[in-house]
């Protein structure tokens, strides 16, 4: 049987190569041509706990991390007892026999992957004990994680060579052990190998790249799950003259200190998650009131109060475009792919410096830690906006006028005071009303400069659409496909750009009967936020802390449709 | 600017403490102007919530540039404002309610950053422009709106947390004396590090002590203020420490160390131990 795509969970206790072995697969897949995609779960703990992560490889473009899972990988009992329910028929599942024995399960076969990996002299081989096997039951070549193994350990070192031989002595034991199971799922298509370069990369680390090529010269941040790997990459790369990188205190250092940066010319940025934003609140309004270009990285976990720091949902819209007391409005832009973590850090932080003000970058714990190949973005085709800045004398009314107007910068003639209370056009604080009328039609008029029809849309003309936004892309994506070939007459709108939306897709919209949001929050938050602009939507709501399945998306949809129909 | 802006409404009230502090801020701007090339937009005033945070409006003479932020916020702001651009003056002005209470956590941070930038804090022992209520320098017992049987905890002692906390520079004025506070400004200004000039400014209102600071000599009472010594050793923390404990309130320097470096200078090191990236490299790193 030839198959076009292969899910393997590897679960086990953090510590016991759960993750290295799910991005060495992913890897060692890219590398021949096909594509690949890893979601990762982690317990609230530095060592050991329940873990879990799964690897897609597929030969076309993957858009969630699958439903079906062929094979399970359990490094212990626990493992094997949480997710042997999630193996489909047919599947297979792999365990650990150095850590428990299983009798009576006639769909797994036991591995003695710590006493193989011993056996090549190089504990630390395990993985590819692991992935020696898995390549046996797609019958994918040898040669292609051989040659992986060699590329990846031709460090210049001197046991350089002692190591691959180790891990490719470590593949061979995995395969042939697997081979002696019996077992076989079928075979796994040949890779097309794309015409374009590639890279492998992490949401977050795509975040950050892509606010490097948009200039970004100024962050601070404060350690917070998911969100400190984006500190972490910008303590080790954004140095050099004229960059500023620093942990501070707290999450209202780094807001108040963003503040002070932006306020001062540079492009600032910082990331955090829910607790960390909900300190930043009063900071984001003063953003807003001062008129300060800076940007904000909302990597959602779940819940509220600390909640569940490590899992994924999208419960932060609300908070994210009404972050602060008072009339406040802040645009977002939630990506939904591991390209779009990238773009919409470029975007985000030209749109902070067109309309001078904040802007959220909304982003998801499953893609914070997703692996993916994606085509290597093109730096000389993306375009980079800086602020408008003010030339003239000193005597500036910075605050002048119904909307955006230059931006004088400390060390240059145009001192005004920027202000956080309701201000005239220098800055001075005023109570008058006729200021506060002409500041906040100021404030909410500088959005209209971030209106662009920046959407992605199929079957427009169907009276029914499905419109997910950020992570929930990916697997609406996939159903709304299964139900076009399925013969379901349905559409489909994604944009990234939430606040505003796209004038032409919003208005789209409300031309529809229905509009079917899957969303990861109780309340249904976009679809309420699209009520108010006059749509008529409903969300697929889901609070797992886990992304949706694609065949609980269709099974949802289809009900709708089938109520929308009677 | 605010004198001759009809639309800005606020005022101190007559006698208010903290005029001596905004002239002494105009005096030791002007002075830095004469003294360094660089224009007053080189300079750049943040200031806290609270009536010592309208100083930045109300000075008068060449305008700098000014950030009128969120309580207890001025540190942090501060510290953004001269990490982005080192070559800015950054003066910070603040209340004892802004820089201690609510603001108290940001000292300790730029303390051991040893952020170049001087911050001014006006005490006056008491939350004014909310009218009245207890501050973290109010004296034990004190009636206040808020402390109706009297303030319970202790008073705060600014001076000993600023050293205890590493500032390297530690001054203490009062605004009764504007001319000898413009110095103590100008050498927090030029002291190269975290500098903290904590001034004593009465609030004629809800807590007038200018009496007891001045001292009046007619109805026998004797000042709290007392210039320091010029045999006090600015460079010893044991004497500082002896200094700030002994009853009375110290007027000058108190405590200066220029030995250390600054955070913007210990910045520029960092970058001769990295190897420098741009997008396209950082990108190439994830190639396969």
């Amino acid at each position: 049987m030839q198959m076009r795509d292969f899910v393997v969970r590897f679960a086990g206790e953090g510590g016991q190569g759960v993750v290295t072995s799910a991005e060495g697969l992913a890897q060692a897949s890219t590398k021949v041509g096909y594509h690949a995609l890893t979601y990762a779960t982690f317990p609230s703990q530095i060592l050991g706990g329940p873990t879990w992560t799964q690897a897609r490889i597929s030969t076309q473009e993957v858009l969630s991390s699958g439903d079906d899972i062929d094979v399970l990988v359990a490094f212990n009992r626990e493992a094997y007892e949480t997710h042997k329910d999630e193996v489909r028929d047919g599947g297979v599942i792999i365990f650990n026999s150095n850590d428990f024995e299983l009798e009576a399960d006639p769909q797994s076969f036991g591995l003695p992957i710590d006493e193989l990996a011993r056996s090549t002299g190089n504990n630390r081989a395990a993985n590819m004990v692991v992935i020696g096997a898995l390549a046996h039951l797609v019958n994918m070549p040898q040669q292609y994680l051989k040659d992986f193994v060699t590329e990846r350990f031709s460090r210049g070192r001197d046991n350089d060579q002692e190591i691959i031989e180790a891990n490719h002595k470590a593949l061979d034991l995995g395969r042939s052990n697997a081979e002696e199971s019996g077992f076989n799922l079928g075979e796994l298509a040949d890779p097309i190998q794309p015409e374009y370069e590639q890279v492998m990369i992490k949401g977050n680390d795509a975040i950050s790249i892509g606010a490097i090529a948009a200039g970004l010269n100024f962050y601070i941040g404060y350690p917070i799950s998911p969100a400190t790997t984006i500190l972490l990459f910008m303590e080790r790369n954004l140095i050099g003259e004229n960059k500023f990188v620093y942990q501070v205190a707290s999450e209202i250092e780094a807001i108040t200190g963003l503040i002070g940066g932006g306020f001062a010319g540079k492009k600032a940025m910082t990331a955090t998650a829910g607790p960390g934003f909900s300190l930043m609140s009063e900071g984001i309004g003063l953003a807003w009131m001062s008129e300060v270009p800076l940007v904000i990285v909302d990597v959602q976990r779940g819940g509220p109060a600390t909640g569940l720091p490590t899992k994924t949902e999208q419960s932060d819209l609300m908070s994210c475009m009404f972050p602060a007391h008072g009339d406040v409005k802040v645009p977002i832009i939630a990506v939904g792919t591991i390209e779009e973590c990238f773009y919409g850090a470029i975007k985000a932080l030209n749109w902070a410096e067109r309309y001078q003000g904040p802007v959220i970058l909304m982003t998801e714990m499953s893609l914070a830690e997703r692996v993916q190949n994606i085509k290597k973005p093109d730096l000389s085709k993306i375009s980079v906006e800086s602020r408008e800045t003010y030339a003239g004398n000193n005597g500036y009314k910075r605050y002048a006028g119904d909307g955006m107007s230059p931006m004088p910068i400390p060390g240059q003639p145009g001192a005004y005071i920027a202000n956080g209370s309701e201000h005239d056009d220098v800055g001075d604080t005023t109570h008058l009303a006729s200021r506060h009328i002409q500041m906040t039609e100021r404030r909410f008029n500088k959005i209209e400069l971030l209106k662009e029809n920046e959407f992605e849309s199929q079957n427009t003309n169907s009276s029914i659409c499905i419109v997910p936004w950020g992570g929930s892309k990916g697997p609406a994506l996939e159903a709304f496909n299964q139900l076009k070939e399925s013969g379901v007459d349905i559409g489909f709108y994604y944009t990234m750009l939430l606040n505003p939306l796209p004038p032409k897709m919003l208005e789209d919209l409300k031309s529809k009967e229905l509009v079917i949001v899957p969303e990861l929050n109780f309340q249904g938050q976009f679809s309420s936020i699209l009520r108010s602009e006059g749509v008529n939507a409903v969300s697929i709501t889901q609070y797992t802390g886990l992304p949706f399945k694609v065949s609980y998306l269709v099974s949802e949809i289809q009900k709708l449709c089938n109520t929308k129909v009677k | 600017m605010s004198k001759k802006n009809p639309e800005y409404d606020f005022k101190w009230c007559p006698g208010c403490g903290d005029f001596g502090v905004r002239r002494a801020i105009e005096w030791a701007l002007i002075e830095r102007l004469e003294n360094s090339a660089k224009p007053i937009e080189n300079n750049v005033v943040v200031a806290g919530i609270g009536c010592s945070g309208n100083l930045v409006h109300l000075l008068e003479g060449q305008q700098p540039y000014g950030i009128h932020g969120v309580h207890g916020r001025s540190l942090p702001i501060a510290f953004g404002v001269k990490m982005a651009n080192p070559d800015l003056n950054v003066v910070v002005v603040a209340g004892d309610g802004d820089f201690l209470s609510i603001g108290g956590e940001h000292i300790g941070p730029q303390a051991a950053r040893n952020l170049n930038i001087c911050a001014v804090v006006m005490d006056n022992g008491v939350y004014g422009l909310t009218k009245g209520q207890s501050s973290p320098t109010s004296k034990v017992g004190a009636i206040t709106s808020s402390t109706p049987f009297g303030k319970i905890e202790a008073q705060a002692d600014p001076l000993e947390l600023y050293l205890t906390h590493g500032a390297t520079f530690i001054a203490s004025g009062f605004s009764g004396q504007p001319r000898e506070l413009a110095q103590l400004i100008t050498r927090g200004m030029n002291h190269p590090g975290f500098a903290m000039v904590h001034v004593q400014s009465p609030c004629t209102t809800y807590n007038d002590f200018f009496t007891e600071m001045k001292g009046d000599a007619k109805n026998g009472i004797a000042p709290l203020i007392k210039p320091i010594s010029e045999d006090h050793d600015t460079t010893s923390k044991e004497s500082a420490y002896n200094l700030i404990r002994q009853p009375g309130v110290p007027i000058g320097v108190i405590y200066e160390d220029s030995s250390v470096a600054t955070l913007d200078q210990k910045v520029v090191d960092i970058r001769s131990k990295a190897r420098l990236k741009g997008a396209e490299d950082l990108l190439a790193e994830f190639s396969f």
